[in-house]
């Protein structure tokens, strides 16, 4: 597939956009600043980044707990990012959703889900809502190798299968689920193989490649906005960090090793991208590096916005219950 | 006015509200033969699109109205109480906390239509009358109809909503009958029941029964047999219980001075636990008695009719209930 620079050099501002995101969430997060779990998506960025590149901005997705990298992917404003995961008004979700309800709507998010599994069937009504208004977007749903066995996913599945509804199922098989390798766990070699059972295409993708993942996802939505159904897109991926902030340094060795995080830390997907994009000429590592500066500013100018918007006034505790609002009991 | 039978109530509502809003549509188990009832005539009127049976995954379609109601359609479920547990992930989860978790970014409305089927020796697995416990979870909005009329006035109103509703539909109710006022003689040319308004059945002074779902025609006979020995009873149907029209309950317990609560849930925790708290701390100087409640045994249902009998409120047992709070 022949991409042209603005592509390419977008999926890397977002990359470096999530990337610097996380890494000033680490920072922060370590000296006070909010509390609360936090699930730092470092390592895993091309996954999100690859396939919200191929969507359109009428397109649906949910994510799950780690999720600070979809809505970012999606291009969601990571100023209101930030005030949300400072629990302050001009969050995305005025303070009252935190780090794992990281949600734009504005941009087409259905929103994530702390509950792990809890948001494939969400997304799969909304590809259910296009098929019976007979419109063109799609929905597409980020899960983890663990999420993988939820019920709600297999559900969800094959319900998509059946109704041949305009979803992609996207796993980002980041191999842990919290300390349990998914090879523990998951009755097949890869989560894609589950695809075959559901009567969908299923792909084994680099999740580390930006390019591959882009290229995949838009395999599969093509299908979908043909009517020809859902698919299964496995992005094989890696998590630098422990499983969340605020659990401290599970012990890793007994999980997995130093040398394995070291192995992965080798095929950084911005590293494979950056290389891709110099190697190719198509960008000088002067251009990459200017854009990283540009997109830490970016975060900077976020992380000053988050903290000089307001918590949220007493009276919010009982606003946004219900669109038609009832008394208090 | 016409006689109308309660299933064929709900069967209106549906048709009155797809015909008027092609946004609404409905799925669930075998509603397309419509095996029990309520969706008769649907996929004739409305095809496939709209009508659409699912697979035996409660999570994925309960989960996948919420997502549907995200992006601007208006679903109606059909399920049993019973199999609503299959799903409690995405109800609570989902349906009930999104709105509120995101900020009141998006708008959910989405009707879940949950028959109680009880009574009629159906066993602990297909027997729930499980309301209260959804009471006491945030985000929803819980209906309890026991008229025909009510029941399309409230499912109407339900499917027009923003929010999410959960109308429990009491099956012991399936085959009454009652008048249903015909569109052309309402003033606005359709009957909608607004939600927060208990319906007054009889009126008293001398003790007030509250009234749940199937309990309300047992609390209404026994108010008749009473008023036939001269003790005048006040029946009130909340209709909704969340929200819940708790100011004709405290007016009614301040006219009458005695307060029972006749509830087919299981007694723990119930909806009349929720409605004698509230008259306790809010009302209590206006009692003259204690306030009982005549809710189900707190056991599982049992499947020979000589036990199952036993566990549900009935017309002696608030006769009863009355009688101690007049002695």
């Amino acid at each position: 597939m022949a991409m042209d620079k603005d592509l390419l050099m977008l999926m890397l501002r977002r990359m470096w956009l999530i990337r610097h995101f996380e890494t000033t969430v680490i920072d922060i997060y370590s000296k006070g600043e909010f509390g609360g779990a936090a699930h730092p998506y470092i390592g895993e960025e091309a996954v999100a980044v690859g396939a919200c590149t191929a969507m359109k901005d009428t397109d649906y997705i949910a994510g799950n707990h780690r999720s600070h990298g979809h809505p970012l992917a999606k291009g969601g404003d990571p100023k209101r990012a930030m005030a949300e995961l400072l629990g302050r008004v001009d969050g995305y979700c005025k303070g009252k959703g935190g780090s794992m309800h990281l949600a734009d709507f504005s941009v087409g998010i259905l929103g994530e889900s702390g509950i792990l599994g809890s948001s494939v069937p969400v997304a799969t009504g909304a590809a259910l809502a296009a098929k019976i208004k007979g419109e063109n977007f799609i929905s597409a749903v980020f899960f983890g190798d663990g999420a993988s066995n939820q019920g709600a996913c297999h559900e969800s599945m094959n319900l998509a299968s059946v109704w041949k509804l305009p979803i992609i199922f996207i796993c980002e098989n980041n191999q842990y689920a919290v300390t349990t390798s998914y090879r523990d766990t998951v009755s097949v070699e890869h989560v894609s193989d589950r695809a075959s059972a559901y009567n969908m295409p299923g792909v084994l993708v680099d999740g580390q490649d930006v390019v591959a993942m882009h290229e995949a996802v838009s395999v599969a939505i093509e299908r979908a906005r043909a009517g020809e159904g859902p698919s299964l897109v496995e992005g094989l991926t890696y998590r630098y960090e422990e499983h969340s902030l605020g659990l401290g340094r599970v012990r890793r060795g007994e999980y997995r090793s130093e040398d394995e995080i070291a192995e992965w830390r080798k095929r950084d997907p911005i590293l494979i991208h950056e290389k891709r994009l110099v190697e190719q000429g198509i960008a000088s590592q002067d251009e990459c590096d200017a854009l990283s500066a540009d997109v830490a500013r970016e975060v900077e100018e976020a992380l000053e916005f988050a903290r000089n918007s307001p918590f949220p006034e007493p009276e919010a505790l009982f606003e946004d219950m219900f669109a038609n609002p009832i008394p208090q009991p | 006015m016409a006689e109308k039978i309660f299933i064929n109530a709900i069967n209106e509502a549906l048709v009155e509200e797809m015909r008027r809003d092609e946004s609404v549509f409905i799925m669930g188990e075998d509603i397309k033969r419509s095996v029990y009832g309520a969706t008769m005539g649907l996929l004739d009127e409305f095809g496939e699109k709209r009508v659409l049976d699912t697979p035996l995954s409660e999570n994925a379609f309960f989960g996948a109205a919420v997502g549907a109601a995200a992006v601007g359609m208006r679903p109606v479920v059909e399920t049993l109480t019973s199999f609503m547990w299959v799903a409690m992930d995405q109800l609570v989860s989902q349906a009930a906390k999104m709105r509120y978790m995101f900020g009141g970014q998006v708008n959910l409305p989405v009707v879940y239509r949950a028959t109680m089927y009880y009574g009629g020796g159906s066993a602990a697995h297909h027997s729930d009358r499980s309301y209260p416990m959804f009471m006491n979870m945030p985000g929803l909005k819980i209906v309890a109809p026991s008229s025909p009329a009510d029941m399309k006035g409230l499912m109407k109103t339900a499917i027009r909503d923003d929010d999410v509703v959960i109308m429990f539909e009491d099956g012991t109710l399936f085959g009454s009958r009652g008048e249903v006022p015909d569109n052309e003689d309402l003033p606005n040319g359709e009957l909608l029941i607004p939600f927060g308004q208990a319906n007054t059945l009889r009126e008293g002074t001398d003790a007030t029964i509250v009234a749940i779902a199937g309990s309300v025609p047992h609390a209404v006979a026994a108010a008749d047999e009473l008023a036939a020995e001269g003790v005048s009873v006040e029946v009130i149907d909340p209709r909704t219980l969340v929200p819940l029209d708790k100011a004709s309950i405290l007016a009614s317990v301040e006219k009458t001075g005695r307060l029972v609560i006749a509830d087919p849930a299981h007694k723990v925790c119930s909806a009349a636990s929720e409605i004698a708290s509230i008259v306790a701390e809010e009302g209590f100087w206006s009692l003259q008695a204690p306030i009982v409640k005549v809710a189900s045994e707190q056991v599982h249902i049992p499947y020979s009719p000589a036990l199952e009998k036993l566990v549900y409120p009935t017309k002696e047992k608030i006769l009863a209930a009355v009688r101690s709070t007049l002695a």
